[in-house]
């Protein structure tokens, strides 16, 4: 893998061919098609609302705490969609890996691709809530698509390293599994950062999920949204999850490309 | 490498690590804390070749011979363990038709996602398509799903799209088993057409008939090895020998075996010059050789004369259809048959000579067979010749003269 064949349209086109086919194909043969990857996260949402609201009322300092939960969750929907399925990405497309001479990279970019058709299709469920739950516009929004792009790298480096992993070690689904629920509570998706103390506040604003998710609620929905930058007191305090994030997806790329050459053969 | 050759290949070596037990999981290795043990497979053992541009190349050998791991290292699916692969342009990056076909996509999503899977941008494909849809003469299914496609026209769709994706070598392995007669005659009429422009072809097949119409040179590989490289009939027949011996016994001999009791049984061979039994000629001799045939259950068949060289290399053979038709049945009983071959054909030098008798057809089977490498003996014959000017391999009919001096 040549850096600049990234950019190869042939290789454009075939990410294009898998995103466009899975979509297709997911939705296959049920009634309710795409309303189901928008029907999901809500049906989730749903049940987090009346317990958080009602039951553990842990959102009452926060305005806006409806459409600062429902983002949370799309935006956690998407880290774990991208993550899973990029981690398959290559044991499930043993098909592609064993028979022709592609661009590995292309699949697990293609799986990535898949869920940001899917977080998109939930952003506009989100725009929706937010009018409907008057929250006002700013135009600090315009900015929110930067943290989503630091998002999507963080998904596409980690999915990479999965990917590679995965096919020697098949214990990675379960391993990933467990991490997945201890990074869903250690992030608050459900609860407000300014529920732990400031010093587990400190520890959690270092992971970069909790910096993007904060910092795309700050920007969209309010300014009173807790950040990583003011967990430190300063905007160096958010350079570690950026870091973190360029490191992984460094590691990640690295890796990947160093096993992809035999995962013809380990498959 | 010069401009001509398209594809070289020098001590090719494959190995596969086998894991005793498939070590899938950390669990397993941190239980299992000693040092997984692995057996080595040596799947290609010294491969050395040279294709050159524009030629129709053939790969035949029995399963599990390493022909398709050759084929995956040339398509750069799989990695040499050792040794200098070159290739010289572009590649199809696939050896199987179809790949990535999903059977709930329409005809029309499947081309568009094949193609981008073998290289094709989207434009390309919409150029192409109108093409691609009547190669396949799908025009009004391309809107169904290939699920409810037959086999042959999966097979058709998939076909035209490889055949538009842009590339100097195509590598093809077993693909025409599927689809029908007309079809496959349109397939090889396009790999005809695309030889001429210039493209090499290289095809791992099992189709000793289509081995032996389109390819300009095939190659043989056993057990890992190259064994035998050169004219496509010679190839052919030293496949079927092989397979022979395989049908014969399962056991990895490295002599044949000669049917035990064969429908008819070659009981006698004579050779004679000048009505003289000998197994020495003079290159001005007619040969004339006199088989028995020893008919226990009428059997249609074709009888094969062939000539070796030393080395086992097939040279030429006289087929017995010609004269005695393509299903010649003896009744039971004692036959006696005479293949005459005229003077002035051999070069000087040691020769070997073989008989068969094959069931009709393109892949025929032996009935019973007179070959060294089945085990018979006294099949080596000479040529002679005193002069000087005939050498090589087979004799050049001509002459040189004076055209006068300027």
């Amino acid at each position: 893998m040549r850096l600049n064949d990234v950019w190869k349209s042939s290789n454009r086109s075939l990410i294009r061919e898998l995103v466009v086919s899975d979509f297709k194909l997911r939705y296959q043969n049920s009634v309710l098609g795409y309303l189901w990857s928008l029907l999901r996260p809500m049906m989730l949402f749903g049940v987090l609302y009346v317990v958080f609201t009602y039951v553990i009322k842990v959102g009452r300092g926060v305005p806006y705490y409806p459409s600062y939960l429902l983002l949370g969750i799309v935006l956690w929907t998407f880290f774990i969609e991208s993550t899973i399925s990029g981690m398959n990405a290559i044991t499930g497309r043993g098909d592609l890996v064993r028979k022709v001479s592609i661009p590995k990279y292309a699949i697990v970019v293609s799986t990535t691709m898949s869920a940001f058709v899917n977080l998109c299709l939930n952003m506009v469920v989100v725009v929706a809530f937010m009018i409907f739950s008057h929250v006002p516009f700013r135009p600090t929004i315009l900015i929110a698509p930067l943290f989503i792009g630091e998002l999507m790298v963080l998904s596409m480096g980690v999915s990479f390293l999965l990917a590679a992993l995965f096919v020697k070690y098949r214990d990675f689904s379960h391993i990933w599994e467990v991490i997945l629920q201890v990074l869903f509570y250690a992030t608050p998706i459900i609860y407000p950062l300014t529920l732990p103390p400031l010093k587990i506040a400190k520890w959690m604003s270092i992971s970069p999920l909790t910096q993007i998710f904060q910092d795309v609620r700050s920007l969209m929905i309010t300014p009173q949204t807790l950040t990583t930058k003011e967990v430190f007191d300063s905007q160096v305090g958010r350079i570690i999850p950026i870091l973190i994030v360029i490191f992984v997806a460094i590691v990640g790329g690295l890796y990947f490309r160093a096993r992809s050459r035999y995962f013809a053969e380990d498959l | 490498m010069s401009e001509d050759i398209a594809l070289s290949i020098r001590h090719l070596h494959k190995k596969f690590r086998l894991p005793h037990e498939r070590k899938n999981s950390l669990k397993e290795r941190v239980i299992h804390f000693s040092k997984p043990t692995y057996e080595t497979l040596h799947v290609l053992n010294d491969i050395n070749l040279e294709i050159k541009r524009g030629e129709f190349f053939g790969i035949v050998g029995r399963n599990g011979s390493g022909k398709s791991t050759l084929l995956k290292i040339i398509g750069g699916i799989y990695q040499p363990t050792s040794g200098h692969i070159q290739v010289n342009g572009t590649l199809t990056p696939f050896i199987e038709l179809g790949i990535g076909f999903n059977p709930e996509l329409t005809g029309r999503e499947n081309v568009f996602l094949n193609g981008a899977i073998l290289g094709l941008t989207r434009k390309e494909i919409i150029q192409k398509y109108q093409e691609i849809v009547d190669f396949a003469e799908l025009e009004k299914f391309m809107d169904q799903r290939i699920k409810n496609y037959s086999s042959g026209m999966q097979v058709r769709l998939a076909f035209s799209i490889a055949m538009q994706a842009h590339n100097d070598i195509l590598l093809i392995d077993e693909v025409l088993a599927v689809g029908d007669a007309s079809f496959q005659r349109k397939c090889f009429e396009k790999f005809r057409q695309i030889k001429k422009s210039g493209k090499t072809i290289i095809f791992v097949t099992h189709d000793m008939g289509a081995v032996q119409e389109f390819c300009d040179r095939a190659m043989m590989i056993q057990d890992s090895r190259v064994i035998s490289v050169g004219e496509p009939r010679g190839i052919a027949l030293r496949y079927e020998l092989a397979n022979a011996r395989n049908s014969a016994s399962d056991e990895e001999t490295t002599q044949l075996i000669r049917p035990q009791s064969p429908a008819i049984k070659i009981a006698d061979l004579k050779l004679l010059a000048n009505s003289k039994q000998t197994r020495r000629f003079s290159i001005k001799d007619d040969i004339d050789a006199e088989i028995t045939l020893d008919v226990r259950q009428p059997t249609a068949t074709q009888i094969n004369m062939y000539f070796l060289k030393a080395d086992g290399t097939y040279l030429a053979g006289i087929n017995s259809t010609n004269e005695l038709g393509d299903e010649y049945t003896p009744s039971k009983g004692t036959h006696k048959l005479r293949c005459h071959i005229s003077a002035g054909q051999f070069v000087k030098g040691d020769y070997r000579i073989g008989i068969g008798l094959y069931t009709p057809g393109y892949v025929p089977e032996i009935i019973d067979i007179l070959d060294a490498s089945y085990g018979s003996k006294d099949l080596d014959i000479t040529f002679v010749d005193k002069s000087l000017y005939k050498d090589g391999t087979f004799y050049i009919k001509g002459e040189w003269s004076k055209r006068g001096d300027l």
